[in-house]
């Protein structure tokens, strides 16, 4: 199972003290807490992409790939990637880019984005949320499946041969997620490709993931892809902790209560209940965590969101101390117990590839070499004489 | 003889309130008007004030706690519904409309409703038709044509409801009984995660 963290990447005002960050403290602080959760053990880390502020987070490749060059073993992900907004042409061609720099340690999340505003500003509206989710995605599987791509659709204008560079490393695209706090349809599309289906569970009650990931797990094993406890599940879940329970209340309330998600509504406590947020001891973390498996099944990844609400970097640091040393080491080894062998791991780059048959070089040749005059079909019969077949 | 659920909403503030003794009188007579048909009913009563806070947290973080859940779930799986709110301002309470406003879109499609009011002057009666039918159509519930407006003087008459009021309650919860005792029951809004769009129509442009 994967642990890790995601970050929404919000400008907020310290409530303690009134002092908000600046952008560049910021983004400088979102790549030390990434490097700091390989250096905790972590296995994951997500960025969300937004548009508007208080946001930061424009350009998750930039960002990504910087933290890429800084760290060894860290899958890096997003949380989500606007399928709707983005060109997928672009996508193709960022996360690409991506996983050759960071040798495969990639995969992505698509997602909507809820806020209306957004959609205009990239010529969409957000009426059309679920067609362009289902239009873009199919699009960009194509670009990374088939080398060449004409193709015509209702949201872009049209590709003829078209080539997105470059190709997948070693002709395996990323793992994809579907992230959707509330859309059935899109746990629907999540199951038809045989994805990964990321709930995002912190702001509901457990009763609405367990019937998103109930859907998704049910037409997993109607389209094909293995038994509904062999869909790859993956969860977010928020938490702050102290060695005590009381510090650790104590310490959030504040950040709690002006919280832009759900500030001055429920109580901590009642959130608390209703949601599964746990504010406590690593104990308490561990065992409500370990009763998210109660209502999905055995699940394969799990994100935690511990630096938002204007929590300072020191404390955020502190946190991920907590989560690596005392929390994550319990977790992985419980989880671990409770797993059937025929459930699988989260997909890899590793994995994909040995699934795929071994490596392959996908490099495309331009369609008339400058240097050589070659043409393509030329330079791809000879190179699919040195391609292993799979 | 069938068992049909009636599920009454009332937005009054005091306790007690004219709001919720004009739901009881109503409730009464829509319980007589179903046995009338040959239904029995059970009853189920959702007073807002309980869930004044719960509505307000509601509005901040998208979804109805524990408690304004079971009340949800009371009024959307209710055959019938009985929906009396005090007259504020020209309008239902702020707190009779925030109820309407968390519920699912689509969750009252279809429900037979019964409409009422209670004011503390008749020159608040047209809210009913005037603000309290338009919502329900939006909704699009199926409101019955007579609605229920009592203003204190209509409490004043002999036997503690005035004639006409008590006319009123009667041909309204008649109006309400014809609709739910002529309907198959147990009937229930589809439900979007047992069945799911399948996704090859979602790739035809379907939603």
């Amino acid at each position: 199972m994967q642990f890790g963290i995601f970050t929404v990447s919000d400008v907020t005002p310290d409530p303690t003290t009134g002092r908000t960050p600046t952008e560049a403290e910021r983004v400088k602080a979102m790549v030390t807490i990434a490097v700091k959760a390989e250096e905790v053990g972590l296995d994951v880390f997500a960025t969300g992409e937004h548009h508007n502020p208080p946001f930061v987070m424009s350009s998750p490749t930039t960002y990504l790939g910087y933290v890429a060059a800084k760290t060894q073993k860290l899958l890096l992900s997003t949380s989500t990637t606007l399928i709707t907004t983005n060109d997928p042409v672009k996508i193709a061609e960022d996360y690409a880019m991506l996983q050759h720099l960071a040798d495969g340690r990639v995969d992505l999340m698509m997602g909507r984005g809820n806020t209306g505003p957004v959609y205009p500003w990239f010529g969409r509206d957000i009426r059309n949320g679920i067609p362009l989710a289902v239009e873009n995605y199919a699009l960009l599987r194509r670009l990374w499946t088939e080398d060449v791509v004409d193709w015509q659709g209702q949201f872009r204008t049209p590709l003829q041969g078209f080539t997105s560079v470059p190709r997948p490393l070693d002709g395996v695209p990323p793992f994809v997620w579907h992230g959707s706090i509330r859309s059935p349809q899109i746990a629907e599309q999540a199951a038809y490709y045989g994805d990964g289906f990321f709930s995002n569970h912190i702001f509901w009650p457990k009763e609405h993931t367990q019937r998103m990931v109930g859907l998704y797990r049910r037409r997993y094993e109607h389209y094909g892809h293995g038994s509904a406890d062999q869909a790859i599940v993956g969860l977010g879940g928020q938490v702050f902790m102290r060695k005590n329970s009381q510090d650790a209340v104590n310490e959030f309330r504040p950040y709690f209560d002006s919280a832009p998600v759900y500030g001055q509504g429920p109580s901590l406590e009642e959130f608390s209940r209703e949601t599964p947020l746990t504010v406590g001891s690593p104990q308490q973390i561990i065992e409500r965590t370990l009763g998210f498996r109660d209502y999905v099944g055995d699940y394969q990844r799990q994100l935690f969101l511990l630096d938002h609400a204007g929590l300072p970097l020191k404390t955020v640091l502190e946190q991920l101390d907590l989560l690596g040393e005392e929390v994550v080491p319990v977790l992985r080894r419980e989880f671990a117990a409770l797993k059937p062998a025929h459930v699988p791991e989260a997909p890899t780059h590793g994995s994909r590839v040995a699934a795929a048959g071994g490596a392959m070089d996908a490099t495309v040749r331009a369609v008339a070499d400058d240097v050589t005059g070659q043409m393509r079909d030329e330079a791809r019969s000879e190179d699919l004489e040195e391609v292993p077949t799979r | 003889m069938s068992t049909r659920t009636l599920a009454v909403v009332s937005g009054g503030l005091s306790n007690p309130s004219s709001t919720r003794l004009l739901a009881d009188r109503l409730t009464a007579a829509a319980v007589q008007a179903l046995r009338d048909r040959g239904e029995d009913a059970t009853v189920e009563t959702v007073e807002l004030r309980e869930h004044a806070r719960d509505l307000a947290d509601n509005l901040l973080t998208g979804f109805p706690n524990q408690s304004l859940r079971t009340a949800i779930e009371t009024v959307t799986g209710a055959d019938g519904l009985i929906a009396v709110t005090p007259i504020f301002s020209a309008s239902y309470s702020g707190l009779f409309k925030t109820f309407f406003d968390v519920l699912e879109k689509d969750a009252l499609t279809g429900k037979a409703v019964l409409l009422a009011a209670t004011a503390g002057t008749a020159r608040h009666s047209l809210a009913l038709d005037h603000a309290m039918r338009p919502l329900f159509s939006y909704l699009r519930a199926v409101a019955v044509p007579t609605g229920v407006f009592a203003a204190s003087e209509d409490w004043a008459g002999g036997g503690g409801v005035d004639r006409a009021l008590a006319d009123r309650i009667r041909r309204a919860a008649g109006e309400l009984a014809d609709v739910v005792a002529g309907r198959p029951g147990g009937s229930r809004p589809a439900d979007p995660f047992a069945d799911p769009t399948p996704f090859e129509e979602l790739l035809q442009g379907g939603s």
